[in-house]
């Protein structure tokens, strides 16, 4: 299981929980996993067409899977990801 | 027995090696400290380019800071090649192995016809008012004249920009120009501490203007009291060191965005949501800038404002404390930036995270390609970004008819 941070902005979706401990080997898994727990954040974090939403950035310790292999990044057990909306409020 | 000034004069020279000044003149840059220990009155009228300012009187205090390094090469030089030879012997006691004392002193430099250059000196008042920050070698007078110097602009005088505006004041940024078309509510008043009860009611620009002032006459204040659009973007950036990102929309941190980068000007980035925020500092084309990190907005459910969503004010007190620590360290070119990563704030679990940022080697506005499209005079469309977005944006403007404050 790995660790999953949900930003304030989407724990609404989760019962309001700070983190989250989600089965997966890959980032795919993890968000499929995440979405048929809490079917609300599906529209949140993806398209229709079942890709990761682009206002939505996702990192494994710290890194953009954008970067690495984008849903296919391999997800450890230990692994952190982060969830992280672009937030405006100035 | 007692010893006489020529006594203690022959000793030093017998301990300490010298230098001349063509032979000072010809090292290679950093191959050694050089290190002026005349009185500050001295060094105002001029010092050898690369030199550092230590009088001899506070020399045992502030050599380690100047060179901690006693295996490493350290020159003195005084006015005449006396007090410096004195200097070096404390150096030498303090375990200094390779320390040397520049003959004949600036007095001789200058005979030899060597460059020099001429600090800005400050006002005596300046040299009080910003005292702690002359005491920092990073800083010292030559960095408060840059400051002194430089020019900062708030984008937003609210949360993030209020701490901003009176640090940076206090820092002495010599010209602070704000961007905000907004008046003072009372329910700014939780957060934005550069405005005051009495101001309720009062345009923000000129809110802040008054405290800014109030904290230090030596800044120029700019005010542009409108909104950032497209229109007015190049217009209110040109000419700035270094901008405030404390804006609570996503089409002006877009569009401040692009035309920072096409200006080439940093951009100090901060949000806030609830207890969290984001920070980081867009150095154009040497880190990514706000497109590479978020492509597209999210739709509005999922970024709501602070009016919107609330927020604890000392949040944005925070992140614009250290969106001003960036703005300060840019415009010193100190220490190192967080170009390329993202710091995230957890006010309720104190806990700061810290996220690898990467340039997007397709960016439609930072890339080399839209470099080149640029200069071609045919800017990259970013159209597109607003297609799962609840509004377009363009690089030449808005469409939609929803303002920016009207979602705020």
């Amino acid at each position: 299981m790995s660790t999953v941070f949900i930003p304030a902005v989407l724990r609404p979706n989760v019962g309001g929980v700070k983190s989250l401990e989600v089965g997966g080997e890959s980032i795919r898994g993890v968000v499929d996993t995440l979405v048929e727990q809490h079917p609300a954040l599906r529209t949140q974090l993806l398209t229709d067409d079942g890709d990761l939403n682009r206002f939505v950035n996702v990192y494994v310790n710290g890194q953009d899977v954008r970067y690495l292999a984008g849903l296919d990044t391999p997800v450890a057990p230990t692994d952190e990801v982060r969830l992280l909306p672009a937030m405006a409020g100035g | 027995m007692p010893k006489s000034y020529a006594d203690l004069l022959r000793e030093a020279r017998a301990q300490i090696d010298e230098v001349t000044p063509q032979e000072v003149a010809a090292l290679p840059p950093g191959a050694a400290t050089l290190v002026d220990v005349r009185e500050a009155s001295e060094w105002e009228q001029g010092f050898i380019p690369g030199a550092q300012h230590i009088s001899k009187s506070y020399i045992e205090q502030q050599i380690e800071g100047a060179a901690p390094d006693r295996d490493a090469p350290v020159i003195l030089y005084c006015a005449g090649g006396v007090r410096s030879l004195f200097a070096a012997q404390t150096l030498a006691d303090m375990g200094y192995n390779n320390v040397k004392s520049m003959s004949s002193g600036f007095q001789g430099w200058k005979s030899a016809g060597l460059d020099f250059e001429t600090p800005v000196v400050l006002s005596a008042e300046q040299k009080q008012r910003y005292s702690r920050h002359l005491l920092i070698p990073e800083v010292g007078s030559a960095g408060q004249a840059k400051l002194l110097a430089s020019k900062a602009l708030l984008i937003g005088a609210g949360g993030l920009g209020s701490p901003a505006a009176l640090y940076l004041a206090a820092a002495g940024v010599g010209t602070i120009g704000l961007v905000d078309f907004d008046v003072v509510d009372l329910s700014n008043l939780q957060r934005q501490i550069v405005h005051t009860t009495d101001r309720i009611g009062e345009r923000k620009v000129e809110s802040a203007r008054i405290a800014i002032n109030a904290l230090n006459p030596d800044v120029n204040v700019v005010v542009h009291e409108e909104m950032l659009v497209a229109a007015n973007v190049e217009r209110l950036i040109a000419g700035y060191d270094v901008i405030l990102d404390g804006t609570d929309t996503f089409e002006t941190r877009y569009i401040l965005n692009d035309a920072a980068v096409a200006a080439g000007i940093p951009v100090i980035h901060a949000s806030v949501f609830r207890f969290e925020g984001q920070l980081t500092t867009f150095i154009p084309y040497e880190g990514p800038c706000y497109r590479c990190l978020y492509p597209t907005p999210p739709p509005p459910e999922l970024a709501p404002g602070c009016s919107v969503a609330g927020v604890l004010g000392v949040v944005p007190g925070i992140f614009g404390l250290l969106q001003t620590n960036e703005a300060l360290k840019v415009l010193l070119g100190i220490g190192t930036t967080l170009a390329g990563r993202l710091v995230l704030f957890d006010a309720l679990e104190t806990e700061f995270t810290e996220l690898q940022l990467r340039r997007d080697p397709n960016c439609p506005v930072c890339s080399d390609a839209a470099v080149e499209a640029r200069k071609a005079g045919r800017p990259l469309a970013t159209a597109g970004v607003g297609e799962d977005a609840p509004f377009l944006m363009t690089t030449t403007g808005l469409s939609g008819n929803v303002s920016p404050e009207a979602r705020a």
